[in-house]
């Protein structure tokens, strides 16, 4: 589903990545773990091109990213991305975050065909082969009330249903990103990525977060996942990736990756992170 | 006999009032009056509407991550256009907009409508600083976010970032304003009846202008009292939109 071929990124003089390959396939739970400036963050933003890369590819379902004919913010529909720091819009209330995205999207569609069904008019009058319109099946009240019931559905699921009209900052943490999760769902993405989800939240609020992480991955979603959270990566990822100094020193199954690293580097990473 | 000096000012000015009464009540000196004041406030309102619509555009450019050749040349044009309408009195944009621009290229507009547009573009070069400290105070969280669900860098700036934006710089913007209705001063230096020019037409009818310019003076004072007054009840609703949940 992707693949990331010889990546590497410079901040200046500073090699962030060197020469990064990995694959990932649909329905895994990538963990990455490793030590603070390894560059677990760098190259999970890579993956939707939040950050650019320097060299190399990367290829989700087959086209490369780093390609300049690529529309980006359509490559980054399919990915959904939840932050350390959530980042809600702040000016917008809890269902308009989750609305905003997919609605902006949907109107600027339907404006587009119905802007060439007005080109196509104009044109069938001039010429002799006559083009058929395009099929406008929903009308913009009808989008947005779908779009709301889609909104109001994963608030439920949540449990987060009255906090329809609220804004962001009357929220604890563990809301807001429960919130920025299911605001990244309602793209319909096909791979999550999620840096640090947990870190900056209270510890209390950890649980919940995961909680619906989990069910995420449970119902089959392709996730990858920087984490500090050695134990949960344990328990849901299929694979755990442990970088050190812009490479990725080690790639393995839970299992093996805990119990018998085999990188030097992995031990010692991970005897540091046990005695915590 | 001796009548005290103050006495004897004090005395004249109530002559110079009635003077100005006269020609302010009786002669119709204030439906000049109101008209000046419109004018003025049309000015500064619409102006202030121009520059902010302006100075957005050219900030958004400014922060922009200039990649492409066509973004680094526009980020040229806007640094030329800041630098030229901060560079140069408004008196001379006016002066140089109305004989000079203007006739050039043969468009023939009314005087109030070239000030609007030169303050406005005056104006958009200030805003353009204040809107770009307004938007780099915003998290850049923000704008990740916005780019993360696949919205556009120039609808995630409209949408999300610049209103964030004019609420941190709401307070600057007000003062924008008061500055603008003050700098109308000068616009009838292309021949827009303002305010100074209204109170001149009735002093000049009274060889007396000691009272008009008095007036004058208040109702500029009264006028940017009442505009802080109203970008306060603004802030204070703005604020309170952000704590709580929408009616
Ligand atoms: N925009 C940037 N400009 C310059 N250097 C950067 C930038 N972003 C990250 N870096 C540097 O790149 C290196 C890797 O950063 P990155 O955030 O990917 O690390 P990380 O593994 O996510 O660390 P942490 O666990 O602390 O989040 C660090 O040395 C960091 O200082
Ligand atoms: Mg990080």
């Amino acid at each position: 589903m992707i693949e990331v071929v010889d990546l590497s990124l410079n901040f200046g003089d500073l090699k962030v990545l060197k020469d990064i390959s990995f694959t990932i396939d649909k329905g895994e739970k990538i963990a990455i773990i490793g030590p603070s400036g390894s560059g677990k963050s760098t190259l999970l933003r890579c993956l939707n091109f939040m950050e650019e890369p320097s060299s190399g590819s990367i290829f989700f379902e087959g086209t490369d990213i780093a390609d300049s004919a690529v529309n980006l913010d359509l490559h980054r529909r399919d990915m959904g991305m939840v932050f350390q720091q959530f980042n809600l819009f702040n000016n917008k209330t809890v269902i308009e975050n989750i609305m905003m995205a997919p609605l902006h999207i949907d109107l600027h569609n339907l404006r587009k065909l119905k802007r060439q069904n007005v080109f196509f008019k104009i044109r069938n009058i001039f010429s002799k082969d006559k083009k058929p319109l395009n099929e406008i099946s929903s009308d913009k009240t009808r989008l947005k009330m779908e779009i709301r019931d889609n909104a109001m559905e994963l608030l439920r699921r949540i449990g987060l249903e009255d906090k329809r009209d609220v804004y962001p900052s009357t929220l604890s943490g563990g809301e807001k990103q429960r919130i920025a999760i299911i605001r990244a769902l309602a793209m319909n993405p096909k791979v999550m990525l999620f840096d640090e989800p947990t870190s900056s939240l209270d510890p209390e609020m950890v649980g919940e977060v995961l909680d619906l992480i989990r069910v995420l991955a449970d119902d089959g979603m392709t996730m990858v996942i920087v984490t500090h959270e050695m134990g949960f990566a344990k328990e849901v990822a299929t694979r755990i990736l442990f970088m050190d100094d812009g490479r990725i020193a080690e790639d393995s199954p839970p299992d093996q990756m805990f119990s018998n690293p085999q990188n030097p580097r992995t031990k010692e990473f991970l005897s540091k992170v046990k005695a915590l | 006999m001796r009548i005290s000096l103050k006495e004897d000012m004090m005395g004249s000015f109530g002559i110079k009032f009635e003077r100005f009464w006269r020609v302010f009540y009786e002669y119709n000196g204030y439906v000049r009056v109101l008209e000046g004041l419109r004018n003025t406030v049309t000015i500064a309102v619409f102006g202030l509407i121009i520059g902010v619509l302006i100075g957005t555009a050219i900030a958004a450019v400014e922060v922009s991550p200039k990649k492409s050749i066509f973004s680094r040349v526009l980020n040229k044009i806007c640094v030329f256009y800041v630098a030229l309408f901060r560079g140069t009195p408004i008196v001379v944009q006016l002066l140089v907009t109305y004989y000079v621009v203007l006739p050039l290229i043969g468009i023939n507009m009314s005087p109030v409508n070239v000030c609007i547009l030169v303050f406005g573009f005056n104006s958009g070069a200030y805003v353009s600083e204040i809107m770009r400290g307004g938007i780099l105070s915003v998290d850049p969280g923000q704008m990740e976010a916005g780019r993360a669900v696949g919205l556009s860098y120039g609808v995630t700036m409209i949408k999300v970032v610049v209103p964030q934006a004019v609420k941190n710089i709401l307070p600057t913007i007000g003062n924008e304003f008061i500055a603008l209705i003050k700098e109308t001063s000068v616009v009838s230096f292309v021949g827009a009846l303002d305010l100074y020019v209204a109170f001149n037409f009735i002093g000049t009818n009274n060889y007396e202008f000691m009272v008009p310019y008095l007036v004058m003076a208040l109702i500029y004072i009264i006028l940017v009292m009442f505009i802080s007054l109203l970008i306060k009840t603004m802030e204070r609703s703005l604020r309170r939109s952000d704590r709580s949940s929408r009616p």
